[in-house]
């Protein structure tokens, strides 16, 4: 498949190494426009690295990164989330000494550029918008709480609105289901789903329950040892000698971890 | 300079860079593992020289001298083991930097009980038994004291190695200097570790003290010399690492002693005399290094030290009661001139107290809600004191020019410095502000001709009215109320939560498109000008000023009065500011041991509001049900 | 913990500090303010001295028929501060004069004060020439010799030693940096073909004794003229003596001989080192054995040179505001002029020309003694000898008047 205008991320032969280990080796792939796609793998196959390389943390060693066509390599992460690049983290951040709403009025004002201001209280910004987002993720409720004081699940949640605060085209997700119980875990990744699907919003994220990524992506890619080895949908991925091998070194199947991972 | 007597000067710097190396060696591991930025360090050194100095004159002879300096470093270890069980371990659980407080307490409390035991002389040990005399060395004489020094320097570098590497204890402070949360994960008692690792500190400290008696005198101002000396030392070499304090300290030692060694100089055109450079030196050193290697020599980038305290209450709007009580003191600060017709004194402490708030809010913006520990707020202050004299002085300005052109010097200032500042964070940051406080420091104690030197710059005095205190009070009121609204103002602005974004999740900041350098920047450069109006209004008070305005003592008052009001409250540094002030004014005039007095005071405020003095209300407030 | 309690106690510590101080009508009273705590080692003999004066002034019934009452603070070593308890003492405790301060940046900080604020001020210690000289005012007197007389007072024997090559060290703020001008100045004058080799100004109190003492050995010098004092001092002689440093060299150096510097030395007392100061033991007149047998039988202990400056500053004081009859400023100004007071050094004035008193100093070589620093060869140098004649001194201060 060429470029098309439909790949809202393209990677080409990423590669990025940390003091002569291969993170990541020539890795590439796309991302089509409101695709729901699950990069998963074994703990240091890479996941992190490539997240950090499209987000901006990171600047490859080599390779490209377009964003809609357009190379955003080595661009700082504030740049590229105003290309409309959305990030939640694999351990929740947000703006502890502020209010729920107050994180997502930040990331408002942020969007419309309104960060340097010095008069009007900060408050006044944006409220009704922000108080739709969190409707939206289901924390209206919870709008003027300390956000130090909300339990994981709901942090992740807030997270969620600040990352639609300025209507991205790309989430990247890393690890969004990390430290939740089974059940939060659909709840919160259907929750993602219906909103992005009524937007149009591609997302890109990792998670190790395999019961969530069977269940949910659209197209899934599995890194190994910073490789790409396989790029597919569920079942593809599911029948694929190399990722069973990598991930169990034997013939054991995606369903029976599953099983163990809700246990765990 | 001849090259023998070059590798001669080569030969003292070594000699001092064991000294140094002593003092900061300790500091280095107990900020490494408890991240305490121990302002007593210099305390216990000097303690190490008293305590040594008893030793080898009462007991004398070899026994004295040598079995005194190990009994030091173990009493100056006890005492450390002490100080962190009886007081720091209380205060844990305090905002970020709040143990700075206690130990400054420990400092003037330490310094008083000095000249109480051993009197206000200098005490000036004997030479070191076997060590007397001095060795040919390159047609000069080599004192074997120093040669000694040069040996035993190396020698403690490759125990504590061996001790860093080789033993569990090592490793264990070699682990929680990288990441103290894994250490408490490995089910290491933290309290013993801690406990020990001061203790270990300590003795350091007490052995380089104990070590110098027979170069220098026991004497009652080593305590913050030594401490300037150690601090510069743990950040070049890289906060926590033990080989890199070596390898600073020798580097200064031998910038010194080189400058020393080249002397006058004359270019045809001009002389310049570089003896006058060792004044200077370490924190030159010191600021090249963290610009262009910003964790030291041989530091690493240390893992994000997750705060073990309360973390910050979100700011709310004054309630109508806080905003009561506002126009309360406001209206009772405009109707003082009248109520202190009979005691004229207290619009004159009134000034200072208003100058102080001003200082101390300023510093706040950037302290609290910026996350930045500046460790050199004094720069600012003094660059708007000398801005307005200088003006006044060289091109008579009048003062209402001079008092608006003097935070714009400040504002210059910290645009400069701030620009390098902001690219690092926490104890580093903190450490290049002090680095580049010290060099406006230097440079305005070194340029006599224009600023005036050790002197300073006297008569400058405001024109009437303002001659008279009730108006220059009320001209000071003013612009201080002005400071503190206005920069309440940008705090409750999507700049102040720009900067608290920034402090708060700098990964999310950047992740939602905030620039957190430039915020954090422009925070910086907002604070000095702000700082810069005290700087100014300080002079036309006092009718003259010198280089103390910029000096550390004025930084770490700074810090004092913000955290002694409270860093995580908004009306802290008012408070802070205005209790350290009115502190210092009564106990000055209470008694002879006034500075044990305000470091008891001191004490018992950390330990009875160790959020703080409006920090503890606050949340004694919120408790009760109630809304500030 | 219990914060309530501490709360209480702290409330009632500062209810008790500030509540206003009872104002006593029939005393005079004079402020005293001083970097103690800084500078313990002057200035704690420095406070004996003064009680002393005190005492013997109001056992014999004080001055006017009122006792003199002291109110003594501590400037806390810096200029700002110094000027905020000066307008204290002034404004709250409503004393009539100012004394003390010892550092030269806040004697001349406190000179600018006394004169913007019409307060008479007798600078007792700092010796900056600025105070009496450029930056001089008519409400401010100093007691002690300034910069240029201690080095005028030193020039015979530095000129006696006809050295060439003259090593200059002194530490690097006003002090030692207009004592080393004063002495290059005075040295060419008197003896053109002179040569300063090298010129060392560390920073006051962080000397690096063994890279300065060698650097000054490598210059080769005949002669050094020292101004260090203090723990610096002690530094440089303990490395300039084992290095060999002073081996057949003259040594000139300021203040050394005072027992505040002298007496840390010890056994390393640099013998033949030419200095000013005071040799308590050695002086027999009889103003002086008076004092010294008053003072070690009230302290048991021998005094220092800041015993007696401070004794001899409130002596001044005592002998002023009698003269005056009046504790007014402008008659204090006045009586001053040409004011005659007798101390421990003998009689001496207050100069109308600028305000400076002609107390001398005692000149003499160190030597050891018992193993003990002390002075030999001493001779008192009159303070009026070394200054510049009244026309001059016109010229000098500018700003007065």
């Amino acid at each position: 498949m060429s470029v098309s205008d439909l790949s809202v991320l393209e990677l080409r032969a990423l590669s990025k190494s940390f003091g002569g280990v291969h993170a990541v080796r020539d890795v590439s792939f796309e991302i089509g426009k409101g695709e729901f796609l699950a990069m998963i793998g074994p703990n240091g196959a890479g996941k992190s690295t490539c997240f950090n390389m499209i987000n901006g943390q990171l600047a490859p060693d080599s390779g490209e990164i377009l964003c809609e066509g357009r190379s955003i390599a080595g661009l700082a992460p504030r740049d590229i989330w105003r290309l409309g690049v959305g990030r939640t983290f694999q351990v929740a951040a947000t703006f502890g000494s502020m209010t729920v709403i107050e994180n997502v009025q930040m990331a408002l004002i942020s969007h419309t550029r309104e960060t340097f201001r010095l008069w009007r209280p900060a408050a006044s910004h944006h409220r009704g918008r922000a108080l739709e987002l969190l409707a939206q993720v289901g924390m209206e409720e919870a709008a003027d709480r300390p956000s130090r004081e909300l339990a994981y699940g709901d942090v992740k949640r807030v997270e969620l609105a600040i990352a639609l605060a300025n209507d991205p085209r790309l989430l990247l997700m890393d690890e969004p289901t990390a430290g939740m119980g089974a059940g939060e875990r659909h709840g919160l990744i259907e929750l993602v789903k219906r909103l992005v699907v009524e937007r149009g919003i591609s997302v890109l994220f990792t998670e190790h329950s395999m019961d969530v990524v069977f269940a949910f992506a659209d197209r899934i890619i599995v890194l190994a040892r910073g490789r790409l080895i396989a790029d597919g949908d569920a079942a593809a991925i599911r029948d694929n000698a190399e990722v069973r091998e990598v991930y169990f070194g034997t013939g054991k199947t995606f369903a029976l971890s599953a099983s163990q991972g809700a246990k765990a | 300079m001849t090259l023998n007597a070059f590798l001669f000067q080569v030969l003292n710097g070594l000699s001092s860079a064991s000294g140094l190396f002593l003092i900061a060696a300790g500091l280095s591991l107990i900020f490494g593992v408890t991240r305490i930025v121990n302002l007593a360090h210099g305390s216990l050194y000097m303690l190490g020289t008293y305590i040594a100095y008893t030793f080898a004159t009462k007991i004398g002879g070899v026994t004295g001298f040598w079995g005194g300096i190990v009994a030091t470093a173990i009493i100056v270890g006890i005492i450390g083991a002490l100080i962190e069980i009886v007081l720091l371990r209380r205060i844990y659980r305090a905002p970020e930097l709040f143990q700075l407080l206690a130990t400054f307490a420990l400092v003037l409390v330490i310094n008083d009980a000095a000249l109480w035991l051993w009197g206000p002389a200098d005490l000036l040990g004997p030479r070191a038994p076997g060590f007397r005399g001095a060795v040919e060395i390159l047609g000069r004489r080599l004192p074997t004291y120093d040669l000694f020094l040069i040996v035993i320097g190396p020698l403690v570098l490759l125990a504590l190695h061996l001790t860093l590497t080789r033993t569990r204890f090592g490793r264990l402070i070699r682990a929680a200097t990288q990441d103290r949360e894994m250490v408490g994960a490995l089910g290491v008692n933290q309290a013993v570790l801690f406990t020990s690792v001061f203790a270990l500190g300590a003795a350091l400290a007490g052995l380089g003290g104990a070590l110098q008696i027979a170069r220098e005198p026991a004497n009652l101002a080593t305590d913050l010399i030594a401490l300037g000396d150690a601090f510069v030392v743990v950040v070049v070499g890289g906060m926590g690492s033990i080989p890199g304090a070596y390898l600073a300290a020798v580097i200064i030692a031998e910038v010194k002693a080189l400058c020393v060694g080249i002397g006058v100089v004359d270019f045809g055109f001009f002389t310049i005399n570089f003896s006058k450079f060792t004044l200077v030196a370490e924190f030159l050193v010191m600021a090249i290094v963290l610009i262009v290697r910003p964790y030291g020599l041989l530091g690493k980038a240390q893992g994000a030290v997750r705060s073990i305290a309360e973390p910050e209450e979100p700011i709310r709007p004054a309630t109508p009661l806080l905003k009561a009580l506002g126009i309360v003191v406001l209206a009772v600060l405009l109707c003082l001139p009248l109520l202190a017709q009979g005691s004229p004194y207290l619009l004159v402490l009134g000034i200072d107290v208003l100058i102080a708030v001003i200082f101390a809010t300023s510093l706040h913006f950037i302290m609290g809600p910026g996350g930045m520990h500046s460790f050199g707020h004094a720069a600012y202050f003094g660059l708007g004191a000398y801005g307005a004299a200088l003006l006044v002085k060289w091109l008579a300005f009048p003062m209402g020019v001079a008092l608006i052109a003097a935070p714009l010097l400040a504002l210059a200032g910290a645009l400069l410095f701030g620009w390098f500042a902001v690219r690092l964070s926490g104890v580093y940051l903190a450490m290049l502000t002090l680095a580049f406080a010290q060099i406006v420091w230097a440079a305005v104690f070194q340029w006599e001709g224009f600023t005036g030197g050790s002197n300073g710059v006297i008569g400058v005095w405001p024109p009437p009215p303002f001659d008279k205190s009730w108006a220059y009070f009320l001209l000071t009121l003013v612009l201080a109320a002005a400071a503190v609204l206005l920069l309440r103002r940008f705090l409750f602005a999507p700049f102040g939560y720009a900067m608290r974004a920034g402090r708060d999740s700098p990964l999310r900041a950047e992740a939602v498109g905030i620039d957190v350098k430039r915020v954090h920047w422009l925070a910086f450069a907002i604070a000095g000008l702000v700082c810069g109006v005290a700087g100014g209004l300080f002079a036309f008070a006092k009718g003259s000023i010198s280089p103390e305005t910029i000096h550390i003592n004025r930084s770490i008052d700074g810090l004092v009065m913000v955290l002694l009001g409270g860093v995580q409250t908004l009306t802290g540094p008012i408070v802070g500011a205005s209790v350290f002030a009115l502190l210092q004014d009564t106990v000055m005039r209470q008694t002879e041991y006034w500075r044990a007095l305000m470091g008891a005071i001191i004490l018992l405020l950390v330990l009875t509001f160790p959020q703080g003095i409006v920090g503890a209300f606050a949340s004694l407030w919120r408790k009760m049900g109630g809304r500030i | 913990m219990r914060p309530t309690r501490h709360v209480l106690a702290l409330a009632t510590a500062l209810a008790c500090a500030f509540a206003a101080p009872a104002f006593a009508q029939d005393t005079i009273k004079i402020g005293e303010l001083n970097s103690y705590k800084a500078q313990p080692a002057f200035l704690e003999p420095y406070k004996r001295g003064m009680e002393l004066a005190l005492e013997e002034i109001n056992g014999k019934g004080g001055v006017l028929g009122k006792k003199l009452e002291l109110i003594v603070r501590d400037d806390g070593a810096n200029p700002g501060e110094a000027v905020r308890v000066a307008e204290e003492l002034v404004t709250r405790e409503g004393v009539v004069m100012l004394t003390g301060t010892f550092l030269s940046n806040i004697g001349l900080a406190v000179t600018n004060f006394a004169g913007q604020k019409k307060v008479f001020f007798l600078a007792s210690e700092p010796l900056t020439d600025k105070i009496t000289w450029s930056d001089g005012n008519r409400y401010t007197y100093r007691l002690r010799a300034s910069t240029y007389m201690q080095t005028a007072m030193l020039m015979p024997a530095a000129l006696a030693a006809n050295a060439k090559r003259w090593a200059i060290v002194y530490p690097n703020y006003e002090y030692g940096q207009s004592a080393a001008a004063t002495f290059k100045q005075m040295l060419k004058k008197a003896q053109p073909n002179a040569e300063i080799v090298t010129e060392q100004a560390p920073p006051i109190g962080k000397v690096d004794a063994g890279a300065v003492a060698q650097a000054i050995d490598d210059a080769k010098p005949d002669a050094i003229f020292n101004v260090l004092f203090g723990a610096d001092l002690t530094k440089f002689v303990r490395e300039g003596n084992t290095r060999g440093v002073f081996k057949n060299r003259t040594v000139v150096s300021l203040l050394s001989g005072e027992p505040e510097y002298l007496d840390p030395l010890g056994e390393e007392t640099p013998v033949g080192w030419i200095a000013t100061g005071y040799p308590w033991d050695k002086i027999k007149t009889p103003e002086h054995i008076a004092f010294l047998t008053a003072y070690q039988k009230k302290f048991n202990d021998y005094p220092r040179l800041g015993s007696i400056v401070g004794y001899t500053t409130i002596k001044s004081v005592a002998a002023g505001i009698a003269a005056a009859k009046s504790t007014d400023t402008e008659k204090l100004v006045a009586a001053f002029k040409g004011l005659s007071v007798s101390g421990p050094f003998g009689t001496f004035t207050y100069r109308a020309s600028d305000n400076q008193a002609t107390m001398g100093a005692y000149v003499g070589k160190l030597a050891l003694e018992k193993g003990k620093g002390t002075m030999v060869d001493v001779k008192y140098i009159d303070g009026a000898s070394v200054l510049p004649n009244d026309a001059d001194t016109k010229k000098l201060r500018p700003a007065a008047e």
